[in-house]
């Protein structure tokens, strides 16, 4: 499909969209507060954010199906702030599975080729070799309702891949598949997008698809972007409590800590020397954060803390069981490995290394990171 | 055969099968008893079989009839299917509007059917109703109680004003459960207002528009209080409908062999052409190559 647009970009130079100063308002709600974002086509952007946080919003401007209340938007440099829909290159892949309904599979891929006014051969070529990078080749005579769910969406995206748009978006696009067929989706996805020359902007509310899908991820909380880069690095650094909080599932655990020479307390009986990475910090309160993967129920290593807990609740979610704790001074979810029963109100031991806490001062920003950029071998 | 299990089940299904038989069943079998005998009076009857069958199908007054009634809710459908679409399309999709235009349509609805035909009936009057008289003083002689074409005119009025409200409510109760996101798949595809309408709306509504066609098409077929109230099935014969014949057989004449047989006929024409309209309508738009 490249040979379609070879003759307006060279390959190398990337496409880029640039969002300056965006607002969006509607009626007294405040949807999007002061969003500057740069999104290329070298790599795919994740937008990562809790439901109603905006994601949405962000990209139906993106498409142009709304105007922003303020700011401008740019595609290779070209102000398209006011140009319609119609007029715009771009495709959507929805929650929703969007085809229409009493069209054929091969009719539903080829809507956006003949409205384009391709030639009749030209369209049955993009439309069987697209249908085949989505394995619904054997489908292309059957109708939108007589497929299931995960095959669907198969025609959507092949619909919003064949129109080769600039921009192709995916608005939390496998949320309503069951887990096997995401996991199964999302491989082809990290595929197809690699080959793909389009900006591909891709939302989610799941930390593990996004850093799945790797590439760059903007995190996007209550309209604002709390933070925006590479996706590991953003992953091993979250800039704010706020970021780290959406980057982890289930949430990052918060400790309230004292540091004072070269040492750090937690509540009344838990006194540790300062990690390395810790070792340059000043004396004063600090808040320690700690995901759910890095707690144990067993001793890992020697420097490991040992801290008591009563059992709250458990929970198993998949093949992992969450147990929330509550140790007096702050309260955690361990993350263990298979499913574990944990009786109600039982005291537990819990591990945790304090070369794994991320340090934020009292105003929520990263002051010391276990990683500081140094890139790990990611859990699970 | 676990599913037989529980035999206790068919108890509640039984109150169903009571109410069936006594609304439907138990009437239906009085009639095909009528249908085959010959009766003078009470305890004076004769087993004649097929004849009154045999004789009703040959009647033509019931022919023309038929035809007449074919016709009428032929041209119904036509112009209440579009009508009612094009309403609904056109109605607000949010804020007060809706709830007036709502009111509104279902006024018509709550109006029971021989009070329709009264109104109509002075309304198209010439010497005092309101249309009729405007309609004469510009020149054209209207009287549906004269002319057979000015009856139809009357009727058809009465007909549309009435059910096709129905038709839009039911398709606008349609449109509503698309989701927005059809709509906006269909901008960013960069489809026309009636591609989306083809393509979208349309095939969406398929469900609703079934069962407005059906509904509207069982209902005009089986039309009786509003030419009985207009012009008694008049001038001459001209509005003289299925119901309206069957009527005069067997109230009128007391005629009740033939009346049975011929209300069989009748059920059975309706029954059928429901069936082929649902067959119909369940696979037209299907796997279409646009």
């Amino acid at each position: 499909m490249s040979e379609i647009r070879s003759d307006k970009h060279t390959p190398e130079k990337p496409e880029t969209l640039l969002l300056r100063n965006i607002d969006k308002v509607v009626g007294r709600d405040v949807h999007l507060e002061n969003i500057n974002l740069e999104f290329e086509s070298s790599a795919i952007n994740v937008v990562l954010g809790r439901t109603l946080s905006g994601k949405t919003s962000l990209l139906r401007i993106l498409a142009g199906l709304d105007r922003p209340t303020r700011g401008t938007i740019e595609i290779n440099g070209k102000d398209v702030t006011g140009v319609s829909v119609r007029k715009r290159s771009v495709a959507m892949v929805y929650q929703q599975f969007i085809n229409y309904p009493s069209l054929s599979i091969y009719e539903n891929i080829a809507s956006p080729l003949k409205i384009a006014g391709f030639k009749k051969a030209e369209i049955d070529r993009h439309v069987r070799k697209t249908a085949e990078m989505l394995h619904i080749d054997d489908l292309l005579d059957r109708l939108p309702t007589e497929l299931s769910g995960g095959q669907q969406q198969r025609t959507a995206i092949a619909r919003a891949l064949v129109k080769d748009a600039e921009l192709l978006l995916l608005d939390e696009p496998l949320v309503n598949l069951d887990y096997k067929l995401r996991e199964e989706l999302r491989l082809e996805l990290q595929e197809i997008f690699r080959q793909h020359k389009s900006i591909v902007v891709y939302t989610t509310t799941e930390p593990s698809e996004a850093l799945m899908l790797e590439g760059n991820i903007v995190l996007i909380d209550q309209g604002c972007v709390i933070q925006s880069g590479p996706t590991r690095k953003v992953y091993h650094n979250p800039a704010a409590l706020k970021a780290a909080e959406i980057f982890s599932d289930p949430p990052i655990n918060y400790i309230d800590a004292t540091v004072q020479a070269g040492t750090a307390c937690l509540g009344q009986d838990i006194e540790f020397p300062l990690p390395p990475h810790m070792s340059s910090l000043l004396s004063g309160e600090y808040i320690f954060g700690v995901r759910s993967s890095h707690l144990f129920l067993l001793r890992t290593g020697e420097s490991d803390l040992e801290m008591h807990a009563k059992v709250e609740l458990s929970e198993i979610n998949g093949s992992e069981t969450f147990i929330h704790v509550d140790c007096g001074y702050c309260q955690m979810v361990v993350q263990e490995d298979g499913v574990r029963s944990a009786r109600i109100g039982a005291e537990i031991k819990v591990y945790v290394s304090p070369s794994c806490f991320f340090v934020y001062n009292k105003e929520g920003n990263l002051v010391a990171s276990p990683s500081n950029g140094v890139v790990q071998p990611m859990p699970g | 055969m676990e599913k037989w299990d529980n035999n206790k089940a068919w108890f509640l299904v039984l109150p169903v099968f009571a109410i069936v038989a006594f609304s439907a069943v138990i009437p239906l079998m009085t009639v095909v008893n009528y249908s085959v005998q010959d009766i003078f009076g009470p305890g004076q009857r004769v087993f004649v079989g097929a004849e009154w069958f045999k004789a009703t199908l040959a009647d033509r007054r019931l022919h023309e009839a038929l035809w007449r009634q074919f016709l009428f809710s032929g041209l119904v459908l036509l112009i209440e299917m579009p009508l009612g679409v094009m309403i609904a399309l056109a109605m607000p999709k949010r804020g007060w509007g809706v709830s007036f235009s709502l009111v509104t349509l279902a006024l018509p609805l709550l109006i029971p059917w021989n009070v329709i035909g009264t109104i109509w009936l002075i309304f198209t009057r010439p010497d005092i109703g309101l249309f009729g008289s405007i309609i004469n003083s510009m020149g054209i002689a209207f009287d549906h109680t004269a002319s057979p074409l000015d009856a139809w005119i009357t009727l058809m009025l009465m007909e549309v004003w009435h059910w096709t409200p129905l038709v839009a409510l039911l398709a606008y109760a349609g449109l509503r459960a698309i989701p927005e996101v059809y709509y906006q798949a269909a901008k960013i595809d960069g489809a026309s207002a009636w591609a989306t309408f083809r393509y979208i709306q349309l095939p969406k509504m398929r469900g609703v528009l079934t069962i407005a066609l059906l509904l509207r098409f069982m209902d005009s077929f089986l039309i009786y209080a509003e030419p009985f109230v207009l012009t008694g099935g008049g001038p001459g014969n001209s509005t003289t409908f299925l119901s309206i014949y069957l009527v005069k057989l067997a109230v009128g004449q007391f005629d009740l062999g033939p009346a049975a047989a011929f209300s069989i006929i009748y059920f059975l024409i309706v029954l059928a052409l429901c069936f082929v309209f649902y067959q119909v309508l369940q696979n037209v738009g299907r796997g279409e190559k646009a």
